[in-house]
């Protein structure tokens, strides 16, 4: 008896396992080479070398360039859009994930697919989308110059203000509004609708009301889903190139956002310049990142 | 606090999901809606609810001689426990069965502290005194269903509807909530409507059975009466086993196979028969385990398969195995002809010519 058990352990202490569930470890540490070695050369290496080349001429040079005026506006037209644009996708966003997981209604296809069209519309073609209806030449122009306009007093007061929408801020949060449109809601429909809606109808029964249900039910529910679209929309609201180029005119110091900024300071050859400004992009992205693997990480922990 | 249902009908687009039914729950009684899926059982508890309205312009739902037909559910005092639970996944044990207290327009709502002596006491009631900080997650299914219960007590319905509520629990804990849901509705006399697809849960628990099929109630009764005297084929096939045969000929008048009905527990096997209602079989298959011995059995003049099922004492007695030839005797039989509806007992001797007739034919 004591002979088998002693052989019985001293064999559990090389246990061979069946080679079909692992591979050989040449494919493993080839695997592992392989993906970090993509990783290393796409996402790395360029981060990287932002920040080399901001640093180029070292910290002095590099905190000047910050330091400039047009740089530093550009830097608050970004906050300014992400702060419009984020707030609005996310009441627009919640509102349609409700609409769309909760209840059936004629036309919730619809719905659906003008909610990924920002997705699948190229950023250019959206910021040409609104120079057409919003331009001097488009249809707003024509509101403005129109003999007999619906509504003269808001036409009067427009002229009087002289409110701009294409090269102006409004323009810029509108187009930053249409491309950042899906991600709130994308992240949220598959998570209410994996929920179901017996959480609702017993707060219900209960004698809730429909906003109750909705404080105390729904919201709490999806909260971490929302803060995780929040992010990935703020993210794209800050670097929005496309569409936003489209619409801003370039003024500087006026309409250049941060990733427009950038680019023109590349184009003027001021590399230290663009790449300071880059810096500080990469950075607020690098900040969303921590974000996010924070929220996941306490989602994570609520849920273990 | 009695329900009375009258001509619901609901349709989801193409779908006929209640066919003009009506429904009388008496006041304190405990009902079982009782039908395969798809038969509209839980479709009329939602209606009953009012989470479901029925088709514009039909139906009417009255509760203790109220109209209730167009008062939303949170209005009509029912307290609903769903099949999968439903309860808040971010709210403890105690903030969960609290919610409806608290959800009271300011006015109506009780103090703080009452509220808190309010779920105290539900925690009692179901046993759970210690696991108010829980959250739902932390719990067995047994828990969460209780805590589901409490939750829809303590607003003091005066109506409780439950959507299969032990479906999604294992067969030990199902019997035991069952036994205890039982006991627990006796004491505090709710007029209670609960849904289920199993027939023993409904014949052990309710008080009255309403069996469902096809967006229609094939029949209401006590227990006993919808296992004794089943009103349609539907009824005897689906509550519990039961053999089916083409009868030979047609000893009724009127036209259609005629189907005659017996149940396993109906069949006695004997090594010798000399009377003439003996059928011959050849034993398949002899099941020992559990509470009866179960006998599969083959008729030998027409190859149908005869299920018996009979006390341990007595199939040990017999002493059968696989291959051995025996007789059958049917001690009572239910003939459903097409349309009609006939009933005999064999060994009672006082059946009718007609059914003789059945009887050779078995």
């Amino acid at each position: 008896m004591a002979s088998t058990v002693s052989s019985l352990s001293r064999s559990s202490g090389s246990v061979v396992r069946p080679l079909a569930t692992r591979d050989a470890t040449w494919v493993r540490y080839m695997l592992t080479a392989a993906a970090l070695g993509f990783l290393a050369l796409f996402l790395l290496l360029p981060l990287v070398a932002v920040f080399a080349e901001a640093l180029r001429r070292g910290l002095g040079a590099y905190f000047e360039a910050l330091k400039d005026p047009d740089g530093m506006h550009a830097l608050k037209l970004t906050l300014i859009t992400a702060a419009l644009a984020v707030p609005a996708n996310l009441v627009f966003g919640v509102a349609a994930a409700w609409c769309i997981a909760k209840f059936t209604f004629p036309g919730k296809s619809v719905l659906i697919t003008l909610i990924d069209l920002p997705f699948a519309v190229s950023p250019v073609i959206s910021g040409l989308i609104y120079v057409l209806i919003f331009g001097a030449q488009g249809w707003y122009g024509h509101y403005l110059n129109a003999e007999a306009p619906w509504f003269p007093a808001l036409q009067a007061w427009l002229i009087e203000q002289d409110f701009k929408i294409i090269f102006a801020v409004p323009g810029i949060v509108l187009a930053t509004v249409f491309v950042t449109f899906p991600f709130v809601a994308r992240e949220l429909i598959p998570l209410m609708q994996q929920q179901g809606n017996d959480e609702e109808y017993a707060a219900i029964t209960l004698g809730a009301n429909g906003w109750q249900t909705f404080w105390k039910v729904t919201l709490p529910n999806i909260k971490w889903g929302l803060f995780y679209g929040v992010i990935l929309c703020n993210a794209r609201a800050m670097g929005e190139f496309g569409a936003v180029s489209v619409v801003s005119g370039h003024i500087r110091g006026e309409t250049n956002t941060l990733p427009l900024h950038v680019e023109i300071l590349y184009n003027e050859y001021q590399f230290v310049g663009a790449f300071a400004a880059a810096s500080v992009l990469a950075l607020l992205a690098l900040v969303t990142l921590v974000l996010k693997s924070l929220v996941e990480w306490a989602h994570a922990r609520r849920h273990a | 606090m009695s329900i009375i249902a009258r001509n619901i009908t609901k349709t989801f687009g193409a779908y006929t999901a209640l066919n003009d039914v009506s429904l009388d729950v008496p006041e304190g009684k405990l009902v079982a809606l009782l039908g395969p899926s798809g038969s509209g059982k839980t479709t009329l508890l939602r209606i009953i609810a009012g989470l479901e309205f029925s088709n514009p312009g039909s139906g009417r739902i009255d509760f203790h001689g109220t109209d209730v037909t167009d008062i939303p559910a949170g209005k009509r005092g029912v307290g609903f426990v769903f099949q999968h639970y439903a309860l808040f996944r971010h709210m403890t044990v105690a903030e969960n069965i609290a919610f409806g207290l608290t959800v009271q327009p300011r006015r109506e709502r009780q103090s703080t502290e009452k509220i808190q002596a309010r779920v105290k006491e539900l925690l009692k009631l179901i046993q759970l005194d210690d696991l108010g900080a829980r959250y739902p997650a932390q719990l067995s299914g047994g828990q969460r269903q209780r805590v589901a219960l409490a939750r829809a007590l303590a607003v003091q319905p005066k109506v409780l509807l439950l959507d299969e509520p032990f479906g999604a629990l294992d067969a030990r804990v199902r019997k035991e909530l069952r036994r205890w849901l039982r006991h627990f509705q006796r004491e505090i006399g709710i007029t209670t409507v609960f849904v289920t697809h199993d027939q023993e849960e409904a014949l052990e628990l309710a008080d009255q059975v309403v069996v469902m099929n096809n967006a229609k109630i094939e029949q209401v009764g006590t227990p006993q009466e919808v296992y004794d005297q089943p009103a349609s084929p539907f009824v005897i096939e689906f509550l519990g086993n039961v053999n089916r045969f083409a009868a030979l000929g047609h000893p009724l008048p009127g036209a259609g196979p005629d189907v005659i009905y017996v149940r396993p527990h109906d069949v006695d096997i004997q090594r010798h028969y000399e009377g003439e209602h003996g059928v011959r079989v050849r034993v398949q298959h002899v099941f020992s385990a559990g509470n009866y011995g179960r006998v599969a059995l083959v008729r030998l003049d027409n190859g149908d398969t005869v299920d018996a099922e009979l006390s341990r004492v007595r199939l040990t007695e017999l002493g059968l195995a696989a291959g051995d030839e025996a007789f059958v005797v049917f001690r009572h039989i239910r003939l459903f002809p097409s349309g009609a509806f006939a009933e005999r007992d064999v060994a009672d001797g006082d059946s009718t010519p007609a059914l003789v007739d059945a009887g050779k034919g078995i």
